[in-house]
């Protein structure tokens, strides 16, 4: 069985977990979870109040297999329930409202920020104690500041009191109707330049670290050495012998990072107001709307799974041996 | 390879066996910086609650003290119902670093006992366990820890501190899976099996003591990410909002909109603290990481011929023979999920030290 079909075993495995975790969290927990929605909503239906039993498993009705078996049902229907901070709009309306907001901001400058750290690892590494390596200290306190923080004080200095150039919130100027002509595009990328910003810089020096280091310990080989003694440019050198060996185990890392990174953009949303999944789940942490939580947890989980997969086409792509080479 | 130059090794990394004075001297600046920065946040967290000028949650009837800017009586200014800035950062630094550290012993120890395990049991347990580790790290934590913590109670630290303990346990089980194989192999291991000591004495006052370089660095990083990820569940307000952790200083900032009100006293000092010691922590860790493999140490404090670097080259790799392994059918198939068991994992002795990516 080739080395991707084995991976997506695996994620069909960790998205089981999750789907798992996910149906019997809200039957462990402590505490009635239907009745604190009920008590911050007085104004909901008996109708509701069955239907949130059911989906949360409260008044226990059928056995626990049915009641697994439908949930995985709705779960492929994208059927996750009714949102009960905003009822009676359907959850999956909302992700769908928010989630390419999302995928648009966060995905983008996720992938900015490994691209442009990688070059800037490779060089640093290649010219170990250059002046790259100078900005190190600066990098790992960036690095050590949470996402939110940087929005903050970023948003402070450039749009609410020392500087005015960017937008305060939201993802587009108020008074626009989202559509795809130019005056909502070119507000909405206005609105998004600040977010993205934060996040290449918060996450660019992580992906600059771990290259860097990747790197010192590639050039050391043997082959590197080779590939100098026969002459050959540097620039050949650093990306085609140094730089493509050095850059599997940091798409490694990218895939097993990103859940963290994607975590920590989505709580950088809430400090621009930004209309994407972040804003969402604090609207739904703060009005105890299981239902949305939930939905969330598994929307981000599946969008990790699904990025790791394209993150091991990528390795069978740059890597020969992964194609060829049976498990070790 | 051996290169004909004869390389003028630095021996700094070598432990110094005289006088603690001289060890402390020789460790690189890194970690003595990240040691310095780090003391003093324990120090304040150990003194701050004694000496802070005023009771943290006291809320100042007067309006005239409602938003004030820094000054000489309230140092950090004060927030909108006239708390004491100051105070709180001083609490703050106590709790959030208490929390860190908690979380580190409980997922430090889980590492342990996880990756140990795996390691000497081998085959099936390995696989099994390992396939766990994996799946654990791929669902990203912070999604689950907010919807765990939005069922628990918010009233006390031991929720969050249990939650984060459980879900911070898998990176750390893997790297020292890793150092546990590569230590189960030697002779010193074969001797004291020959010996006929029993399976867990030999984890226990073997193999566990010889690492405890890595456990120590693993500590370091579970810390980190345990402040960092509850830094961000206290800002969406999924922790305790009534005691002061820096988080939750945060949380009051933004709810009460000092953003807005251009209150910068109110939500700087809380993330600069973070920032500074999540700085300490790495620092203090790729110090002790350059102690283990010189390459990594600044190249300005390394050797030079004719006004060139010298780029140490890798070390000779000590072969061991390898103990004949019976490896099942069935570990075989576990084992042929992972990515690691296609891609050499070149950087697992320099990620091991990466600072875990919880902080974001």
């Amino acid at each position: 069985m080739p080395f991707i079909l084995r991976r997506l075993a695996f994620y069909i495995v960790a998205a089981w977990a999750a789907l798992t975790a996910n149906f019997f969290l809200p039957r462990l927990m402590p505490g009635n979870a239907v009745e604190a929605i009920m008590s911050k909503f007085p104004n909901l239906t008996p109708a509701t109040y069955h239907a949130l039993e059911a989906m949360l498993g409260v008044g226990h009705p059928g056995s626990l297999w049915s009641q697994y078996g439908s949930y995985l049902n709705d779960v492929v229907h994208f059927n996750f329930g009714i949102s009960v901070s905003d009822y009676p709009a359907p959850v999956s309306t909302l992700l769908a409202q928010t989630i390419p907001w999302t995928l648009a901001l966060v995905g983008s400058a996720t992938v900015i920020a490994f691209f442009v750290g990688t070059l800037f690892g490779i060089f640093a590494g290649w010219r170990n104690g250059g002046w790259l390596d100078r900005l190190l200290p600066g990098l790992m306190f960036v690095q050590a500041m949470p996402y939110f923080f940087l929005a903050l004080v970023l948003l402070w200095l450039l749009a609410v009191h020392v500087l005015h150039i960017f937008p305060i919130a939201q993802g587009y100027a108020g008074g626009l109707v989202p559509g795809w002509d130019w005056t909502f595009i070119s507000s909405a990328i206005g609105h998004s330049i600040l977010p993205a910003f934060t996040i290449v810089i918060t996450s660019l020096a992580g992906w600059m670290l771990q290259m860097r280091n990747v790197m010192i310990t590639t050039i050391g080989e043997d082959y590197v050495l080779a590939g100098q003694a026969k002459g050959l440019p540097s620039r050949r050198v650093i990306f085609n012998y140094a730089a493509r060996n050095a850059f599997l185990p940091q798409l490694q890392g990218f895939g097993l990072a990103l859940g963290f990174v994607v975590s920590g953009a989505i709580v950088m949303e809430i400090v621009f107001s930004y209309p994407g999944i972040g804003l969402l789940l604090l609207g739904a942490v703060q009005s105890n709307d299981y239902p949305l939580m939930q939905a969330i947890f598994l929307v981000i989980t599946f969008a990790v799974l699904i990025a790791n997969l394209i993150v091991d086409l990528v390795i069978v792509a740059f890597d020969p041996r992964v194609r060829t080479r049976e498990a070790a | 390879m051996t290169a004909a130059l004869t390389i003028p090794t630095d021996t700094s990394g070598l432990a110094a066996p005289a006088h603690q004075l001289g060890r402390w001297r020789r460790l690189p600046p890194k970690a003595k910086a990240g040691a310095i920065l780090l003391a003093l946040f324990v120090l304040a967290a150990i003194i701050g609650p004694m000496v802070a000028p005023y009771d943290p949650s006291f809320q100042s009837p007067n309006p005239a003290l409602s938003m004030n800017a820094p000054s000489a009586a309230h140092l950090l200014g004060t927030t909108q119902s006239g708390q004491d800035v100051l105070s709180q950062l001083l609490s703050g630094i106590r709790l959030t670093l208490e929390l860190g550290v908690l979380v580190g012993l409980i997922a430090t120890a889980l590492s342990v006992l996880v990756g140990v395990t795996a390691a000497y049991l081998g085959g099936l347990w390995d696989e099994l366990l390992m396939l766990v580790s994996n799946v654990f790290l791929v669902i990203p934590a912070l999604p689950l820890l907010i919807i765990l913590l939005g069922y628990l109670p918010r009233t006390g630290q031991t929720a969050t501190i249990l939650v984060l303990a459980a879900l911070g346990w898998p990176w750390g089980a893997r790297v020292i899976r890793a150092q546990t194989l590569s230590i189960r192999n030697r002779d010193f291991v074969a001797a004291a099996r020959e010996t006929g000591e029993s399976g867990w004495r030999i984890i226990a006052f073997e193999i566990v003591p010889n690492e405890v370089s890595l456990i120590a660095a693993n500590f370091v990083n579970t810390v980190l990410y345990a402040i960092g990820a509850s830094v961000a569940l206290a800002f969406i307000g999924l922790t305790n909002t009534s005691t002061w952790s820096l988080g939750t200083i945060m949380y009051w900032a933004e709810s009460q909109e000092a953003l807005q009100l251009g209150a910068w006293w109110w939500f700087v000092p809380p993330g600069l603290a973070v920032a500074l010691m999540g700085t300490s922590l790495v620092l203090l860790n790729s110090g002790i990481d350059e102690l283990g493999n010189p390459r990594l140490r600044d190249a300005n404090q390394r050797a030079k011929v004719d006004g060139r670097r010298l780029q140490p080259t890798a070390p000779t790799p000590v072969q061991h023979a390898a103990l004949p392994q019976r490896t099942s059918p069935l570990t075989a198939f576990l084992r042929s999920f992972s990515r690691s068991a296609y891609i050499e994992d070149r950087a697992r002795r320099v990620r091991s030290t990466q600072p875990s990516e919880g902080q974001r």
